[in-house]
């Protein structure tokens, strides 16, 4: 942790801190993507690849697509978690592409939720052989394991499913999963239950509930999902309403498209 | 004194010298010794406490060789086969065993052949002999037949035969020997007379690779020990080269000066034998552990096992980028393990079965081998999923007396659209007792959340089985 501090500064100290006397992780000097991230200190440099969600408006907003290599914040409206769990698993599949995928969720997210169900995970669209499934106890535990697996550029993306507020996920906490995802470039989404935003350094934040199907009858339609974009660091915020195409794995909007852009400066 | 019930009769089991001194015997009965000493001191046998006694004596037994058995109820067997020299030669090995064992306050008998039977009756009758593999006949010969251990019957057969030493049934016949008490007897005679050998049953399986580090003086430190379990694993790793090999479980043991012996293992999803991989999940593991390695008055000795090696087939760099994907994610799934164990880390592998709850199994990811079944949509084309993401484990019974609205987790939800039913039947050839179908039925709610019920039954019980999305 304290070395990870430590990348957190200013091009003069990089310069001293990479000759021969240095009290930083030789390991972490080796490669030149991290001298790259201590380069560009104070706002490390965060990778520019984007993925399209496909709904135009959100796109727009978020210039082009959701972003690589940082943090994004899922948070459930009370009730819909299983929505938002449809919302981030839409979201990591985008992201994720063909990579492989880390969900790490505690064991009372599993009682108390529902288990993730991998065939259900599979009628949405993510293939089943790419998703590895890590059990934590606690948030600390969920968060550790997240910063290790962020570590690791094969992975496409990782989910950390937290409830509540744990104390150990504060600011602090989140800047270390920012700068984690960015030295890979792999993305890192929370996924929160029963929460209350607070501080932190995610790069947008998501408020997510579920919403009445249109269609009638036997044609269910696919899983619609009413979503407000509360913060965005590089853009506008707003409010849609988007449906997640299964086999297209594709956002779209939504049929009845009672959507309006709310739009609000970036902080 | 130690007292056991035997044969519905309190006998001695134990006796301590001094009681032998005064005339009592294992075997007596109690009423007898009570009789001969009013104030007799008596304590009941405890059998697990003696074998959990044993088994630590066993684990202390470990640092001079991986192959240590247990034997009846009081006797450790240890082979030797060529570690003895570098304890000094096999009766200098013999004497620090039974040295040391004394300092800590045991008495003991301990006894060196080349056959575990012989060692066993020599220990018995000739405490503290080591002798040279060959001479076995010589050596067992003189002892009664009482050190060859064939259990009371046989023993009693033999003395009521005249046949008082081991030499004197061994100058029987061989086919009178078979007629009267068995081709098995037969086969414990000659390994005692040393004609034949049979390897012992080592109580943990003798690693593939080992390697150690004894020390004068026991180390405590964590950067010592960890730079110990450093150096270890790549002296192990280059003889795994040189054959061609690598570890997929691993076992770091520590010997404290004391007699505490910890081992702390860990396991790999691919065969391996990077250093910087193996010392990188020992330290994830250290770091983890709920009870903390406890260095006490510091470790002697520190070994380094491979329990199971696998061969590598594909050798030197590879600049297959799907390949380096594949190791660095095996590594994680290492590492994960390590620190939250394997039964945390999973991944999901498709089952033969309609039941929803059992259409998948979670295995340990580090296990995970391909499945030869395909995953399986239930939905078709366009449609909406037909299974929801997040699936209750234990289904959870709702409230649905009405079809306007029904009640889950004390809330009331108002029903404004149903879709259903799919019937699941259940699979009659697994239970004893036959289960009712049941009907699934999708149910949104007017908020837009969607549930996925089922009723079963008559009367009928609704159930809340999952939400999808």
């Amino acid at each position: 942790m304290k070395n990870l501090d430590k990348t957190v500064c200013t091009p003069e100290q990089t310069l001293c801190m990479s000759g021969p006397p240095s009290d930083i992780c030789p390991r972490r000097l080796k490669n030149l993507e991290t001298l790259k991230v201590l380069f560009n200190k104070p706002e490390f440099k965060q990778s520019s690849t984007r993925t399209p969600l496909g709904h135009g408006d959100i796109d727009f907003c978020l210039k082009g697509g959701i972003q690589h290599g940082v943090l994004h914040e899922v948070f459930a409206v009370t009730g819909h978690e299983a929505s938002a769990t449809g919302f981030v698993a839409g979201l990591a599949a985008r992201v994720a592409a063909d990579k492989p995928l880390l969900w790490i969720r505690p064991d009372f997210s599993a009682q108390e939720f529902g288990e993730l169900s991998p065939i259900g995970l599979l009628e949405l669209g993510l293939d089943p052989i790419r998703i590895f499934l890590l059990g934590v106890a606690n948030a600390s535990d969920g968060l550790r394991a997240a910063k290790d697996a962020l570590s690791c550029g094969a992975l496409g993306a990782v989910v950390i499913e937290i409830s509540g507020n744990p104390k150990i996920l504060d600011l602090l906490a989140s800047r270390r999963l920012t700068l984690a995802a960015s030295q890979k470039s792999v993305t890192a989404f929370l996924l929160r239950f029963g929460a209350q935003p607070g501080a932190s350094a995610a790069e947008t934040r998501w408020l997510v509930r579920g919403s009445a199907s249109q269609a009638q009858g036997e044609d269910w339609g696919h899983p619609v999902f009413k979503v407000e974009l509360v913060r965005n660091r590089h853009g506008k915020t707003g409010l849609w309403f988007m449906e997640w195409n299964c086999d297209g794995r594709i956002f779209q909007s939504s049929t009845a498209d009672h959507s309006a852009v709310v739009s609000a400066s970036a902080n | 004194m130690l007292v056991a019930k035997v044969d519905n009769a309190l006998r001695l089991s134990a006796v301590d010298r001094k009681a032998t001194s005064l005339g009592l015997a294992i075997g007596q009965p109690l009423a007898n010794a009570r009789a001969m000493l009013p104030d007799l001191k008596v304590v009941a046998t405890n059998d697990p406490a003696d074998m959990k006694l044993l088994t630590q004596i066993a684990d202390w037994c470990d640092r001079f060789t991986p192959y240590v058995a247990l034997d009846g109820p009081r006797h450790l067997l240890l082979d030797v086969t060529g570690v003895a020299h570098l304890f000094g030669g096999e009766q200098a090995m013999l004497d620090r065993i039974r040295k040391s064992l004394q300092v800590q306050g045991f008495a003991l008998r301990g006894a060196l052949a080349g056959t575990a039977v012989a060692a066993r009756a020599l220990a018995c009758y000739r405490d503290g002999t080591a002798i040279a593999s060959g001479e076995e006949e010589q050596a067992v010969r003189p002892l009664p037949v009482e050190a060859l251990n064939l259990g009371a019957v046989t023993t009693h057969a033999l003395r009521r035969a005249g046949l008082k030493t081991v030499g004197q049934v061994a100058s029987r016949k061989r086919s009178e020997l078979v007629a009267r008490l068995g081709a098995a007897t037969l086969a414990i005679l000659d390994e005692a007379l040393g004609a034949t050998a049979k390897p012992i049953t080592p109580r943990r399986p003798p690693p593939d690779y080992w390697q150690e580090e004894n020390f004068a003086e026991p180390v405590a430190t964590e950067e010592l020990i960890r730079a110990t379990l450093n150096s270890l694993t790549s002296t192990l790793a280059k003889t795994l080269e040189q054959q061609g090999q690598g570890a997929r479980r691993l076992e770091a043991v520590f010997f404290r000066a004391d007699g505490a012996v910890r081992r702390i293992a860990i396991e790999m999803g691919a065969p391996t034998r990077e250093p910087a991989i193996i010392d990188r999940l020992f330290r994830e593991k250290l770091e983890t552990l709920a009870d903390p390695l406890d260095p006490g008055f510091g470790f002697d000795l520190i070994r380094l096992c491979v329990i199971r090696v696998e061969p590598i087939t594909s050798e030197g760099v590879d600049f297959d980028a799907a390949t380096n994907a594949q190791s660095e994610i095996s590594f994680l799934i290492d590492r994960l393990t390590a620190r939250f164990g394997s039964h945390r880390i999973l991944s999901f592998q498709p089952n033969d079965t309609h039941i929803p709850e059992e259409a998948w199994v979670a295995i340990p990811a580090q296990h995970a081998r391909p499945s030869k079944l395909s995953w399986r949509k239930m939905q078709k084309e366009k449609d909406a999923p037909r299974r929801p993401p997040r699936l209750f484990k234990k289904p959870e019974l709702v409230d649905f007396t009405t079809l306007q609205h029904f009640t889950w987790r004390k809330a009331r939800r108002i029903v404004t659209q149903c879709e259903g039913p799919e019937r699941i039947a259940m699979e009659w050839w697994q239970h004893e007792t036959r289960q009712p179908p049941r009907d699934y039925f999708r149910v949104e709610d007017g908020e837009g959340r969607r549930y996925w019920l089922y009723c079963r039954g008559i009367p009928s019980q609704w159930f809340l089985h999952g939400v999808f999305a």
